[in-house]
This record gives structure tokens, C-alpha cells and sequence, in this order.
């Protein structure tokens, strides 16, 4: 038993829907009580869907417990099948049901279906979770769709490049985008036109838009790109061991994944590297100009950017990948990193541990916000969750991951994928640290008369001491801030001579207060009951080592 | 008469409600001295975060022991996991003073015994925590049953009230005056409450108690003398509770429109013998006044035709405000289950011909809005967008369990709640 408030992930049945709502033409059948189709307002509100997800709920009640459960979900397959004439079924149980074990996938084995492909989903809803219960979904559907076209055992793996002996361009499928995931929509189209852009054709995108028999299209593909691990991974991996097709892993979010995800695209289909993907001898591709981000981060107004503290949990590859841009290509420092994805923590792991970090994985939000308090960030970057975390603490925040709020799925094209997410990413990150600089402007005119009382900031009067200040080193004054979260002076014990004051007038008033708090932290430590100017320069060259 | 109503459609299938649970998210709010800790599973725990809709306080007053599969497998251990729990819970929350241990789908199938479950862990926290338990499992509620679950709960713990106080001793109808009171039953905003409790206090009666409190140690009594009146019409379970305990239910519509809150006081006012034309002076004017401030609504609202799919259980008193105050067209009126004693005074001032539904099968219910194509249609929020997206305005029922509308004076407000969908789609235009 786990005491849960708020939860990053769903129950397994939940991520079984997700597929079947981002695809066409299959239907769930899901034997649950009255009250589990809360899970479709998540895809009408969420993601603002025009339809119902193509879900019938048995909803049986207590009193039919009594009774026959098992007629009731004959009932409810044959309805849903008259009904919606689907092209393939899914048949399932949520967690009660699954105590009362009316078998619903084996009770519609048993029954006619005019030869439409059921899946039995079994989704263990007391040891498994949402993303889990999507790829195994995933799996199971793709499986029971090509079991006919299983190749016999001892068959050579198919070759990556036989399109060349074939006379035509490469293909891939685009597999794991779905309903409820992270700008799965807009990425699926920047990807496309990616592959595009290098001759290589898209054969299948599933489970997004796809119908059954697009899937049973799947093994004409010379390769499968795993965009989204968490919901294709698993079944990658089966087409791989029983198809032989080769997988591209690398997730291609930011510009230097991009390149890697183009570079591992062209080996594996044995295509010649093409000059804009091989590093030149500064070690730059000049593929990187597709995107703005390079540019946009080296130049000067991006600066302040350096070495801003940055906090990111989410799903393993929004993290994983937000690690790696955050850390090498704003010149950020990651200072946590962490995943409720436990199905991929070794390789958050291993990310956090190039970082010099240790992964936080866990799904206890609470255990979550506390590491982000005792890390003390300047901006997180995380799922909707973080983002209320951020917003007690007074922390910029941008969202990088699902779980989703009906925010992060905007109007506008807006991948996170590709050259053009790469940009996306730029934008949403920055854009709220910009904020923070801003913070420092209405501090400092807060008492101009132009000033009127009712003028708040978007923080609100109590931003904490050690994060949302936006501001230092472009100043030219390098008095970089310490990690430290250190209580605010209180008046009485430190007093500011006059020389003191005068010298730090002279500061640039965007960084006045962060020089200010340094400096009594300083004095405070060292019991200097007095801040002179000679306080203050020492203090300056204290913190600028 | 309710013999004006032909017989309603009675049906089963898929039910587009949410269980019990979901009242947790008005109820923690009401009592903010309160606890409510599901018993139950992941997915009961995504439910109710998916219902709140927003995830904005860091420890709310409600969560979930989502049962693993260790639990399953002994209930011996499913007790002391629930004891480690509560004890750890309680340890963080010393604020907390009573403590609702919630029964959900999962728990009742494997027959959990809550019950005993709150005895054992009040007696290891006596002195500082009530707990108590009720079921707002989706097997055995539908959404707004969860509040009433909750609150009788709370019943045996209602104290009597003091006998032999108060002068009127002498024989005759005067006898035990002094223990009367009214009973207000259903949770209301707190704003709307004290504005009904003042108008009460106008209308010469001074002693009322609601219930659920805000504290929830600060229970009202209840016994002879106490008169009963739902603020809410979905608490069936708790009227019989409260009935049993002596309390005299007090026939009336439900507090909303201006006519209905009107019915709603006056009813009241008369099981007190509190002379009418008193009740007319404190309340015409107010009437008067709400229905000037509802006038631009009835405006939008008269002649449009309206269907209520099943959900919040207040399908039928709106229907009857819809109607009555505002001149709409009742096209067909759901609700989940129908109760013919506490729904009485709605029924009889429904329009004749009214069709009601009792239950659900979503699909075929969907097939008659098709057919019908109502101006509005009030239902859940998964089936919002869908029928926008046919271009049929709609009006989400949850939004009215969370928005002060009780009350004349909030009649106008109740009345633009369903104005602003047709208002909006007058204002859009994209040519």
C-alpha cells in the first residue's frame, strides 16, 4: 500500500486508451465500474479531441456482481462491434475488474466477431503503470497484426539497405507517438520532413493516425526510429528479434541529437553521410544552421544564460534529452536530473552520472519538489507537476514532459523535435528566465512614483532569495551567486556604513540586490557586524573565485 | 401532478458519470479540518486529479492508499499497511482532526472492511483524530452520492439535542420549543450559506445548523424538534439517517432560481408557523430583485430547448429552474437515479409532458440529442467537446457543483452559467 496524492502516471488501462484513441478504426472494449470513464475527458479536455475515444465501458455496479458480469461483457463486444464496426479490438479490464476475473479477453475468444483481430490486453493494474500499459498495447497490437507475416525461424535478418537493390528510397516507420504524450503531433511532422529532406521516406506512423492494416504495412519499412521509448521501445525491440529490423535509438530532440539521430538514420540504412553531417575541424556539423539554437546561444544577449541552475525531471527521454541540451548546448548546469520512468531509469542514470549527478527516480512528487527546493534552481524544467512545485517555490518553470494540462498543447506548430524544436525549446526555456530580468526592473522602479500600488509581479512579493534573480555576468560586475539558499538578512544584526551604501549604489541595479544578499551572507559567516566598502570587495572577490 | 409526466426511459449500458469519489474535491474544501484518504487504486487516485482539474496545492486535504499487489494477496496485511499509513499521514498532518477512510471499487471487492478499519484506527488515535469511513465507489455511487456517504457518516456522531432547556414548558403546541431548529443539509458555498442563514435570521428564525460544518468537530445536533431541509437533492441516505434520528423532513424544492429558493425558505418559514406575510415582505423584494438581474439571461435562455444528460443528480431540480425562471424548452431530462420522495416538489412543477431518463446508455442517449438537436445540452466534460464539436452548445455539469448557485440571489448567476455558451457562440464569427 502507497499513499499517492498526485500522480505522475495513470493505471495501465489509461495508456491502453491512449493508443486506441491515436489510432483509427480500433476499438477497446474495457470491463471497469461506473465512474472510470473520467479517463475520456482526459483526450476531450486535454488534448481538445473532437470525438469520444473509442472506448464502451462495461460499467456494471454492484448489484451485478451478484450476477453475470460475464453476459454483461459479451453484451457490451457484441454491442461495440455492431456499433462501431471496428477493424481490430481491444478487450481489457481496469483494476476491479481484474479482481473479479471474468477473463473478458477470453470471453471474447469465444465469441463470434466476424474475424476481426481481438487483442486480449492483461495490463496488471496493481504493479503496472500508464506508460507501461501503452507499450505493452502497442505491442500486443502490432503483434497480433503481423503474426501472419512472422518469418520462420533461421530467416537472415532483413538488410537495413536492400532499398538500393530494390531501386527505390529508404523507409522508416515513425513508431511511438501518441495521444497524450509530449507534442507528439507537431513532431511526427518535423520528423517527416526531416527524413524528407534526406531522401528518406516515412512507410508508417503508428500508433498516431495509424489504422490496423497501415501496421500490418510496418515490416515493408528498412528500418523502425524509436521516437518515443517509452511507448515503443518494447515493441522495437520484438520487431528486431523477429523481423530483424534494425531500430534508430537515438530520440532526436535539440540540435546535437538531431545530428546523431540523422548520422545513426544514414548508417543504418547504409546511406553516404552527406557533407552538412560530418563535423568540419572546429567539430561543428553545418547541418546545426537548420536551427537557430546554436546561433541564438553563443550570441551575446544569451550570455546571462551561463550557468544557470537548472532542475529537470520528467518521462526518461524528455529528461535525457533536455539534460543534454540544457548542459552542453545553453551552457546551463544541470544541478538534478530525474525520471518517474522506472522502465528507464538505468539510462537516466547513466545520464545524470555524465553530469556528475545521481538520478532521482521516483514518483513521489513530493520527494521531487523537495530535491528541486534542496537544489535550489534557477529554472526547472518539468511536467505539469514541477510546474506547481516551481511556482510555490517561486521558480521559473517550463513544461518539458508529460503529464500533460491543456496548455501543452498549443494552437501553433510547436515540435520538440528536429531543427525546428530545437528553436521551440529555445524559446520556452528562455523566454521565462527573461521574466526573472524583468523581476529585477520592476524591483528596482518599484518606488517611482509611475509605480502604482496595484503593480504586482507575476511572482508576487515573496520570490525566494535563491531563485528567480535573472540576472549576472552580463553586468560586467562578476559576482557570480552561490548555491546556497541562505536565510535573508535580518535587520539589527548587520548595518550597511555609509561608504558601504555608496559603493553599492554604484552597481548596476539589476544585480544591486543579489550584491546586496551576497555580501551580508558574507559578513554574517565572518561576523562582521558592519559592511563597509571594503566589506563588499572582498565579498566580490570572494564569490568570484 | 407528476401523473402529467409520461413514464421515464429506463436504461442501462455505459454511464459517461463519475463514482463517488469525485465529491471529495468540494468536500475537503468544506471541511478543511478534514481528511479524505481512499482506499483504493491508481486509477482512483488519477480520477479525482483528473476531475479537480488542477493540481495547485502541494499537500491536499485528500489522497489515496493505492492498494498494491501484496495487499491483494492477504487482507491481514492490507490492515496493517493501512495502519502504517494512517499512522504516517497523521504524523505529517497533525492539523488533521477527522479522518474519512474512503471504500472504492477495489476495496469492496475484496471486501476490505472499512468499517472495522475506522473503529481499529479511532481507537488508536482517540483523543485526536475521529475516523470515519463511507463508500464512494463507483459500484455502489454515482458522483454527488460520494457528499452523501460522507454525511452519514457524520450522523451518529450528531449529539441530541438539549431536552427541558427554555421556559416554554407548558402544555400544548409550545411543548420542547426551545430544542427546535432548522437543519440545513448539503454542502453550500460558505458565502451563499451565510447569506441564506441571515435571510433565515430575517424571516425570525435565529437557531440553524448545517451540515456538513466548516469544522468538522462542530457537528449540529439533531433529534425531535429538528426540521430537515436539503440545500442539495442528492442525499437521500442522510435525510433517512437524520430522519431516523427524529429529525422532520420539510417538503420543498430545491434553493435554485428565483422561484425555487423562494418555495425553499417559504417552506421552511411555514413549518415554523412563521406568518407568511412576514415571508412575503422579507422575500418579494428580493424576488423581485433577482428576477430583474436574471431578465437578460431569460432573454438568451427563453424558447431554447434544453437536454440534461444524467450526472450531478441536480438534473432535475435545474430542469425545473430552466424551465420555470427562464423559459427554456425541456427537450429530456436525465438523471441518474430517480428519487420520487425527495424529487416530489421538483416533479409536480415540471411542465407537463416533461420526458425524464433514469440510468444511462450513453450511446443511445447520444443518438436522441442527434435526432432532437437541442439548443444546449448539460453534461459531463468528456461528452462536452465531442458535442461542440457538432455544434451543439453545452454546459459542463461539474462546473455546477463547484460555483455558489443557490439562493435568489444567486440566480442570475446560475441563469449566465447557462446563457454563456449560446451568448458565445453568437459572438464567434470567422468569416
Amino acid at each position: 500500500m502507497e499513499l499517492t496524492l498526485w500522480t505522475y502516471e495513470g493505471p495501465p488501462h489509461v495508456g491502453a486508451l491512449r493508443i486506441a484513441d491515436s489510432m483509427e478504426g480500433v476499438h477497446y472494449v474495457l470491463h471497469a465500474p461506473q465512474g472510470d470513464t473520467y479517463a475520456d475527458l482526459l483526450f476531450t479536455m486535454i488534448e481538445r479531441q473532437q470525438r469520444r475515444p473509442p472506448v464502451s465501458y462495461t460499467t456494471f455496479q454492484a448489484r451485478d456482481l451478484g450476477g453475470d458480469t460475464a453476459e454483461l461483457v459479451k453484451r457490451t463486444i457484441a454491442e461495440a462491434v455492431e456499433r462501431f464496426r471496428p477493424e481490430a479490438l481491444l478487450v481489457g479490464e481496469s483494476c476491479t475488474a481484474e479482481l473479479i476475473q471474468d477473463q473478458p479477453g477470453a470471453l471474447a475468444a469465444g465469441m463470434d466477431l466476424g474475424g476481426i483481430p481481438m487483442v486480449n490486453l492483461e495490463l496488471p493494474a496493481y504493479s503496472k503503470k500508464e506508460n507501461w500499459g501503452a507499450a505493452e498495447t502497442f505491442y500486443q497490437l502490432v503483434r497480433t497484426l503481423l503474426k501472419p507475416q512472422l518469418p520462420p525461424p533461421g530467416t537472415p535478418k532483413a538488410d537495413p539497405s536492400r532499398w538500393r537493390a530494390e531501386g527505390r528510397r529508404p523507409r522508416v516507420n515513425l513508431l511511438g507517438a501518441s495521444r497524450l504524450g509530449f507534442r507528439c503531433r507537431d513532431d511526427v511532422r518535423e520528423i517527416t520532413g526531416l527524413l524528407a529532406s534526406h531522401g528518406v521516406d516515412v512507410a508508417v506512423v503508428a500508433p498516431l493516425g495509424a489504422r490496423p492494416a497501415d501496421l500490418m504495412g510496418i515490416p515493408t519499412a528498412d528500418a523502425n526510429v524509436c521516437l518515443y521509448p517509452e511507448v515503443a521501445g518494447p515493441l522495437c525491440s520484438w520487431l528486431e528479434r523477429s523481423f530483424g529490423m534494425a531500430t534508430v535509438k537515438t530520440v532526436p530532440i535539440g540540435v546535437g541529437a538531431t545530428v546523431t539521430f540523422l548520422q545513426e538514420l544514414h548508417r543504418t540504412l547504409g546511406l553516404e553521410l552527406p557533407a552538412g553531417l560530418i563535423p568540419g575541424d572546429d567539430g561543428r556539423c553545418d547541418s546545426e544552421r537548420h536551427s537557430q539554437l546554436p546561433w541564438y546561444s553563443r550570441s551575446v544577449d544569451s550570455t546571462y544564460l551561463t550557468g544557470k541552475r537548472v532542475f529537470i525531471f520528467g518521462d526518461a527521454s524528455h529528461a535525457i534529452a533536455a539534460a543534454r541540451i540544457a548542459s552542453r548546448e545553453l551552457g546551463f548546469q544541470v544541478v538534478g536530473l530525474g525520471t518517474y520512468s522506472r522502465e528507464l531509469a538505468r539510462e537516466v542514470r547513466a545520464a545524470a552520472a555524465e553530469l556528475g549527478l545521481e538520478a532521482l527516480i521516483s514518483d513521489d512528487y513530493l520527494a521531487v519538489e523537495a530535491a528541486m527546493a534542496e537544489a535550489a534552481p534557477e529554472l526547472v524544467l518539468g511536467t505539469q507537476m514541477e510546474r506547481h512545485s516551481a511556482k510555490r517555490l517561486g521558480v521559473p518553470c517550463a513544461v518539458i514532459s508529460a503529464p500533460l494540462h491543456v496548455q501543452d498543447v498549443p494552437a501553433r506548430y510547436s515540435p520538440v523535435m528536429g531543427f525546428e524544436g530545437a528553436n521551440v525549446l529555445f524559446d520556452s526555456w528562455v523566454h521565462p528566465l527573461m521574466m526573472g530580468l524583468e523581476e529585477h526592473l520592476i524591483g528596482m522602479f518599484r518606488h517611482d512614483f509611475e509605480f502604482v500600488d496595484g503593480h504586482r509581479s507575476h511572482l508576487g512579493e515573496g520570490a525566494p532569495s535563491a531563485g528567480s534573480s535573472g540576472a549576472s555576468g552580463s553586468s560586467g560586475v562578476s559576482l557570480a551567486e552561490p548555491p546556497s539558499t541562505g536565510a535573508p538578512a535580518t535587520a539589527g544584526e548587520l548595518c550597511w556604513s555609509s561608504e558601504g551604501e555608496a559603493e553599492l549604489a554604484k552597481i548596476p541595479f539589476f544585480v544591486r540586490p543579489k550584491v546586496r544578499r551576497n555580501t551580508e551572507a558574507f559578513a554574517r559567516e565572518r561576523g562582521i557586524g558592519a559592511i563597509t566598502d571594503e566589506v563588499l570587495y572582498e565579498a566580490k572577490a570572494h564569490y568570484s573565485r | 401532478m407528476t401523473t402529467t409526466l409520461p413514464p421515464p426511459i429506463k436504461e442501462s449500458g455505459q454511464r459517461e458519470v463519475f463514482c463517488g469519489l469525485t465529491s471529495i474535491v468540494w468536500l475537503h474544501r468544506r471541511m478543511p479540518d478534514a481528511f479524505f484518504l481512499v482506499v483504493g487504486s491508481r486509477t482512483c487516485a488519477h480520477l479525482i486529479q483528473s476531475a479537480a482539474g488542477v493540481m495547485i496545492f502541494a499537500e491536499p486535504r485528500f489522497g489515496t492508499a493505492i492498494l498494491g499487489e501484496r495487499d491483494l494477496a492477504g487482507l491481514a496485511d492490507a490492515n496493517d499497511e493501512l495502519d502504517r499509513l494512517v499512522a504516517q499521514l497523521l504524523a505529517r498532518r497533525p492539523e488533521i482532526r477527522t479522518l474519512f477512510l474512503v471504500g472504492s471499487c477495489p476495496s469492496e471487492v475484496i471486501k476490505l472492511d472499512l468499517a472495522k478499519a475506522a473503529e481499529r484506527l479511532g481507537a488508536q488515535h482517540r483523543g485526536r483524530v475521529t475516523v470515519l469511513n463511507y463508500s464512494g465507489s463507483g459500484i455502489e455511487t454515482t458522483f454527488t452520492q460520494g457528499e452523501d456517504g460522507a454525511l452519514q457518516a457524520l450522523v451518529p456522531l450528531m449529539g441530541a439535542p438539549e431536552t427541558g432547556t427554555g421556559a416554554s414548558t407548558g402544555g400544548g403546541s409550545g411543548t420542547g420549543r426551545a430544542a427546535e431548529q432548522l437543519l440545513i443539509a448539503g454542502t453550500l458555498a460558505d458565502a451563499v450559506e451565510d447569506r441564506l442563514v441571515n435571510l433565515f435570521a430575517r424571516l425570525g428564525l435565529d437557531n440553524v445548523a448545517t451540515l456538513p460544518p466548516r469544522r468538522s468537530t462542530q457537528l449540529p445536533r439533531v433529534g425531535p424538534g429538528t426540521k430537515l431541509l436539503l440545500a442539495q437533492p442528492y442525499l437521500s441516505g442522510t435525510a433517512r439517517a437524520l430522519i431516523d434520528r427524529g429529525a422532520e423532513l420539510i417538503r420543498a424544492p430545491y434553493p435554485l432560481g428565483v422561484q425555487g429558493s423562494r418555495a425553499w425558505m417559504a417552506a421552511a418559514a411555514a413549518a415554523f408557523g412563521i406568518d407568511p406575510a412576514l415571508v412575503s415582505a422579507v422575500l418579494d423584494p428580493l424576488v423581485e430583485r433577482g428576477q430583474r438581474a436574471m431578465a437578460p439571461h431569460r432573454e438568451t435562455l427563453a424558447g431554447k430547448r434544453l437536454f440534461l444528460m444524467p450526472d450531478s443528480q441536480l438534473e432535475i431540480p435545474l430542469a425545473r429552474f430552466l424551465s420555470q425562471d427562464c423559459g427554456m424548452e425541456l427537450v429530456e431530462v436525465g438523471t441518474p437515479y430517480l428519487d420520487r420522495q425527495l424529487m416530489a416538489a421538483e416533479l409536480e412543477q415540471l411542465p407537463p409532458g416533461t420526458q425524464l431518463s433514469e440510468g444511462q446508455h450513453v450511446e443511445k442517449q447520444l443518438e436522441r440529442v442527434m435526432a432532437q438537436r437541442p439548443d444546449l445540452v448539460v453534461c459531463g466534460l468528456g461528452l462536452a467537446n465531442p458535442l461542440e464539436a457538432q455544434g451543439i452548445a453545452t454546459k459542463w455539469s461539474i462546473e455546477l457543483v463547484f460555483s455558489p448557485i443557490h439562493g435568489i440571489d444567486q440566480a442570475a448567476d446560475l441563469a449566465e452559467l447557462f446563457a454563456r455558451p449560446l451568448r458565445r457562440r453568437g459572438a464567434l464569427t470567422f468569416t
